[in-house]
């Protein structure tokens, strides 16, 4: 085996005949790697998980997991796989400890082995508590971490996260990305996750792939990818009326200095080391810094740079979508 | 791979669990529970008195003229033998059009049918509510088979069907229920064989409909349809003899008449035609497989799309 846990090899899924949701897409994630899906609504990361785990049939391409083939290995996909889906499936009739034994049988997975999970499980999402109540009853956050316990109940080598803070508080979605870190840095699990959050994939993952109608725009770690767009800006101001722009070009990581109305913009790889250096070169020749600032760029300029569109609508827009689903959720009762 | 070793390898596995999860919706609901039975015990309290033929046609109400008794000039002993006639014609009439002497039964047997089709076709619709929020795609990503899913859609509501039947039945009994003289405590058993194969058919039929479905509006509105003509075309409130020729054609294939009449001998008649009987279960036994085939395959062919 590779040490890949997931390959994809010109995965493509065509809705209905002419709607491309996902356009021959290629990536692979490590194994024991965080993997973050990030694209505004409607890219196909949702399409591009159900494939994965063996939901939807690819229209064309493959795509194995663990070395296993999606569609000629699905049991052995299955088994090996853990799903934390975008929607609360959990049923909100029964309790949660319920709900968890459900997941543990479809799985197959003997009495005595899954209440014993089951326990360990709701101690680790803290929601031991609440085990016998209806799942009615819950919040957002709370069936958020019975649906991440759900995914986890036959120790999955492999899981899916699809949009896991979607729709909770700062606190709750902190919370989600230390559960998040632990089941990597833990179990050493390989995670493949969606989002709709810049800073949230900046935090979690160690590789991201950008995708927009359907096609993956780049991959690399939120480190390369910030880099690719020419490193941090340091904004320095000096008291001397003199140029220093050659004197500043001379040191260490230094791309790019501008002057731009009484101070200069330099652009450097590694900001917070460059800086520093700066500020002593400057010194060394008797210069007098008045001004310096650091700006690291976020994904969000990334983001921009990639798609064309501010991550911020998508955003909003995932907000709103979050809210009608929730509506339509609520008409059931 | 550790966790392999304590995971049960059946084909079947999780059938239970799923079943069980629709059941448990339901029985841990009362009012939904009592709900769907107030149906039933309305029409038959209603409809089975209102329409009780046989007091329409029965004893009391048939006294022979006095212009008739001197016309005639009719004895006192003639005048006794007439009147016991007629106090005897309205049983003859309902023994031979309902096949006892009293409506009640022979409606609520029709009723029992009746809980089965709504029953089922209503926790078909659980199906769309998976699908909707999600629950559908989390099961199929697991190894539980797909076919094991719509099985247990398809058991679930035959298990509530037969439990809601055997309800209506049991509160038929103080309503005027009579068992018929060929009735012992077995036929019970050929009761619940009819309510399977009937319930079977009609839910997998139902359920290959449900799942292609995301919105409510579309199973509802696909009952409706079929709601009147499986009612009204059947066996339940007339025997199919006494119906118009057009009523009388679509009554004779609708599986439903022939699960009444079959249930019919087995509970209220007065003695049982095994020939019948055997056509009867032939009659609804393949109904089922086909339904329950078809349905099953349909079912199975969209979610490996
Ligand atoms: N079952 C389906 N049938 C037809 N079209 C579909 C289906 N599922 C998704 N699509 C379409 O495929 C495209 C990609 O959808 P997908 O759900 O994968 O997006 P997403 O990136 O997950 O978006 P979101 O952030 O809103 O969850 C959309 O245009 C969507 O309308
Ligand atoms: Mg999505």
């Amino acid at each position: 085996m590779s040490n890949n846990a997931i390959e994809a090899e010109a995965l493509t899924k065509v809705f209905n005949g002419s709607l491309v949701a996902v356009d021959h897409i290629d990536f692979s994630v490590r194994n024991g790697e965080i993997f973050g899906f990030l694209g505004p609504n409607g890219a196909g990361k949702t399409t591009t998980i159900n494939m994965l785990i063996t939901v939807l049939k690819p229209t064309e391409g493959k795509a194995s997991i663990l070395g296993y083939d999606i569609a000629k290995q699905n049991t052995q996909v299955r088994y090996s796989i853990g799903v934390v889906p975008q929607e609360y499936t959990a049923d909100e009739d029964l309790t949660g400890y319920e709900n968890i034994l459900l997941c543990a049988d479809l799985y197959g997975i003997q009495r005595e082995v899954s209440k014993k999970r089951a326990s360990e499980l709701l101690e680790l999402v803290e929601l031991t508590a609440f085990k016998d109540k209806k799942v009615q009853t819950y919040s957002g956050g709370m069936r958020r971490r019975l649906e991440l316990a759900c995914g986890l109940i036959n120790r999955p080598k492999v899981l899916f996260l699809d949009e896991p803070t979607l729709g909770l508080d700062v606190q709750t979605r902190a919370a989600t990305w230390n559960y998040i870190k632990m089941l990597k840095k833990e179990f050493g699990m390989t995670l493949f996750m969606t989002t709709h959050y810049l800073e949230e994939a900046d935090a979690l993952c160690d590789r991201i792939a950008i995708i927009d109608h359907g096609k993956i725009i780049v991959v690399g770690s939120p480190t390369e990818l910030k880099d690719s767009l020419g490193g941090d800006i340091i904004t320095v101001a000096i008291k001397e009326d003199v140029d220093i722009t050659e004197l500043v070009e001379r040191i260490n990581h230094v791309k790019e200095v501008k002057k731009e109305n009484g101070s200069y913009r330099i652009k450097s790889e590694n900001g917070e080391i460059t800086a520093p250096l700066i500020i002593e070169s400057l010194r060394k020749e008797g210069h007098v810094v008045t001004r310096l600032s650091l700006t690291k760029p976020t994904l969000n300029e990334v983001y921009l740079q990639y798609t064309g569109k501010s991550m911020r609508d998508a955003e909003e827009s995932g907000d709103s979508l979050y809210a009608k689903r929730m509506i339509m959720a609520r008409r059931r009762h | 791979m550790s966790k392999m070793n304590n995971v049960s390898k059946s084909k079947l596995h999780g059938l239970w669990a799923l079943t069980n999860r629709e059941l448990k919706k339901w029985y841990k609901t009362p009012v939904v529970f009592i709900l769907t039975l107030l149906q039933p015990i309305i029409w038959l309290g209603l409809l089975g008195n209102a329409l009780n033929l046989g007091s329409l046609v029965g004893s009391s109400s048939l006294t022979i003229p006095p212009q008739v008794i001197t016309e005639l000039q009719l004895t006192p002993a003639q005048i006794t033998v007439l009147q016991g006639f007629f106090s005897n014609i309205g049983d003859t009439i309902m023994q031979g059009t309902f096949g006892t002497t009293s409506y009640i039964s022979f409606m609520a047997v029709g009723m029992i049918a009746f809980t089965a089709l709504f029953t089922t076709m209503f926790s078909g619709m659980s199906v769309v509510w998976d699908r909707r929020l999600g629950f559908l795609n989390k099961a199929l990503s697991t190894p539980v088979s797909r076919a094991v899913i719509i099985l247990s859609k398809v058991l679930s509501a035959t298990l509530r069907s037969i439990f809601q039947a055997s309800i209506i039945l049991i509160i038929a009994v103080p309503l005027g229920f009579q068992f018929g003289a060929a009735f012992t405590a077995v036929n019970i058993l050929g009761v619940f064989a009819f309510l399977f194969l009937i319930c079977m058919g009609l839910s997998s039929l139902f359920i290959a409909i449900n799942i292609r479905s995301t919105r409510i509006e579309t199973p509802m509105a696909v009952m409706n349809l079929l709601n009147l003509p499986l009612t009204f075309a059947s066996s339940a409130f007339f025997p199919i003899e006494q119906m118009p020729g057009w009523l009388q054609a679509v009554a004779t294939i609708n599986p439903l008449s022939y699960t009444m009449n079959g249930m019919r001998q087995l509970l209220i008649n007065s003695s049982i035609d095994y020939s019948q009987l055997a056509l009867q279960y032939a009659y609804v036994g393949l109904f089922a497989l086909v339904l329950t085939t078809v349905g099953i395959v349909l079912s199975w062919r969209f979610l490996n799309k």
